[in-house]
């Protein structure tokens, strides 16, 4: 009966949750595009010269009608307001050099990065949580050691070298995996092989995290050791390995949510990197191409969508964290 | 003296400082040790390492000498860490100094502010700027500055908070104090510790921001740092993949010691913060 009624009494304050979150998320989103939109608008040289330039247009009629088009007479802030009123109906704007709207040329992007992203944080909180509470549980012995010189190790090394260096090693010289790419050239493209091309760009980019996660983790698992529950715990007679699975582990793993958090927007950033030592059809290599032809609608495009997802696995991260700290039931 | 045995007592972070000191001295003494142009070409291309002792570190697809480049890129990697840095502290202490002190609006603007240049994807911002704003230094460090200044905002605006209302600020006060003058000269360089330790880590972060970004090419064209160099050789990871490799150690070593004196800072100035 108890547990029905906090349970039931957890699920509103996790609805309650979602919508502070998703009214909070509102003046974020609004700032994220200003920003992006005066930063774009600071650009020397206006991107229809670029564009009329890679186009071969010279005709002053087409220039007028595209200057015309994509609004660039009215004054700044009237193009930021009819940006943020076409956003509201998901129109993103024209792509010109993929000839198709930006929400499209993204979102035929997006699932590569996102299960780029995904893999690689799913390693990251895997290795890093593990090594942690071996670190910890072995605390000042050789495993300690090995999970501390390992991280500092991973912590340091920038994600493109590594993923350079491993495909040295398991590609070019083992030839057990795949140099790059998502898929095998003619007859691949089923999961497995997806999952095997899969392999060396999350390493790359996971083991950084995972290397930051195995810290906090191994000292958030010591000092939540030493705290009295745990104590009562030991005292009730239950014993040790049981005291760390069941009690210690689960608040010990507050921290690292926290920090997960914090950072989706920095993993999303580093798979671009990541994609490009990869050749990996995601997100990455559009920005890439946006970025060096200038093709601004795309790059704001794609700053609004990825600061989209942030936020919703910020989100996520906080319906997890609560769900995993008993105490945020109180509030 | 009391800070350097306790900085000293950290083994890591000795060894780190030591390194770290070879490095920038390195770095200020290349064009003695290497007078002649990095760039320029010196020798037959794809040497490996040991092949011919002029080389030590062998030669790149054209020819030209990794050791030179390696040792002149030191200087790019090293100022644009400790300029970035200098950037994002500035702006962290300044935006976290003055949202803890005068709480209430301004403090929930700021935070609000730290919330959104988190959403943002740094390193996309980062690209973005400097494709825009163009590939020199100058930008690259600003734009990095301004991805990487919300901890040191963060962790300043909580050291403020908890000291702003302490008896000797209010005795500042009473005495009729200004706020520049207390915030600038009472809370500040009490609060300087911790942040301190945040800016050294922003170095080791910062370097690798710029790696990534020369990596991909978008770095200064003039300057030969070690990202790019990484960047340069990954054509030829088939038969040469060693020009990939010793730039790339470069960098680990770096932030790896850059990590190992954030340590040893974290020990020597918040005894009560250690092992965290």
């Amino acid at each position: 009966m108890a547990g029905v009624i906090a349970s039931s009494s957890r699920r509103v304050a996790a609805l309650n949750l979602l919508r502070r979150r998703l009214v909070q998320a509102v003046p974020l989103m609004l700032g994220v595009v200003v920003i992006n939109f005066v930063l774009i608008h600071l650009a020397p040289g206006s991107f229809l010269e670029l564009m009329t330039a890679e186009n071969q247009v010279s005709d002053p009629a087409t220039v007028e009608l595209l200057r015309k088009t994509y609004g660039m007479e009215d004054p700044l802030w009237l193009q930021l307001g009819k940006y943020i009123w076409a956003l509201l109906h998901l129109d993103f704007g024209f792509s010109y050099r993929q000839n198709m709207p930006v929400i499209q040329a993204i979102t035929i992007n997006l699932p590569a990065t996102l299960l780029l992203m995904i893999s690689s944080i799913t390693l990251a909180f895997a290795v890093g949580v593990a090594a942690g509470v071996v670190a910890s549980m072995k605390v000042r012995t050789f495993w300690d050691s090995l999970v501390s010189v390992a991280a500092m190790f991973f912590f340091a090394a920038p994600s493109f070298w590594l993923g350079i260096m491993m495909i040295v090693l398991f590609a070019v010289k083992l030839g057990w995996l795949p140099v790059g790419g998502m898929a095998t050239i003619g007859g691949g493209g089923g999961i497995f092989d997806i999952l095997h091309h899969l392999i060396l760009p999350t390493l790359a980019l996971g083991l950084f995290y995972a290397a930051i996660y195995a810290r906090v983790m191994r000292s958030s698992m010591l000092e939540v050791a030493q705290l009295d529950f745990v104590r009562t715990a030991r005292a009730k007679g239950l014993s040790r390995n049981q005291v760390t699975l069941h009690h210690v582990l689960r608040n010990a793993l507050l921290p690292v949510v926290t920090i997960l958090g914090v950072q989706m927007g920095t993993v999303l950033a580093g798979s671009v990197v990541i994609e490009s030592v990869f050749s990996w059809p995601g997100v990455g290599s559009l920005l890439f191409d946006s970025v060096s032809s200038r093709n601004y609608p795309v790059v704001l495009g794609i700053m609004v969508l990825g600061s989209l997802v942030v936020i919703a696995a910020n989100i996520a991260v906080d319906l997890l964290y609560m769900w995993l700290d008993p105490r945020i039931e109180i509030r | 003296m009391d800070f350097l045995s306790r900085f000293s007592r950290n083994r890591g972070a000795l060894v780190g400082a030591l390194v770290i000191l070879l490095v920038a001295l390195i770095a200020v003494l290349a064009p003695v040790f290497f007078p002649t142009d990095p760039l320029r070409i010196v020798g037959p291309p794809e040497l490996w390492p040991g092949d011919d002792p002029d080389f030590l570190l062998g030669t790149d697809s054209l020819g030209r000498d990794i050791l030179a480049m390696i040792v002149h890129g030191a200087r790019a990697t090293l100022l644009i860490g400790l300029f970035a840095s200098a950037v994002a502290t500035l702006i962290g202490v300044t935006v976290g100094a003055t949202a803890g002190y005068f709480g209430g609006w301004v403090d929930e603007a700021s935070m609000r502010a730290a919330e959104l240049f988190q959403t943002i994807p740094n390193l996309i911002f980062v690209l973005t700027i400097v494709v825009i704003l163009g590939s020199t230094l100058h930008n690259i460090v600003i734009a990095i500055g301004i991805v990487s200044w919300t901890p040191i905002a963060r962790m300043t605006r909580a050291e403020f908070l908890a000291l702003r209302d302490r008896e000797f600020v209010q005795a500042c006060r009473s005495m009729g104090m200004g706020d520049l003058g207390i915030i600038m000269g009472e809370i500040l360089p009490n609060a300087l510790p911790p942040v301190i330790v945040l800016s050294s880590l922003v170095v080791a972060g910062a370097i690798l921001f710029e790696s990534a970004v020369s990596f991909l090419g978008l770095g200064d064209p003039n300057v030969a740092s070690w990202g790019r160099l990484v960047g340069d050789g990954r054509q030829l990871i088939r038969s040469s993949w060693y020009i990939c490799a010793i730039p790339g150690v470069a960098i680990m070593i770096t932030v790896l010691c850059l990590n190992l004196i954030g340590d040893g800072l974290n020990d020597a100035l918040n005894p009560k913060l250690r092992d965290r």
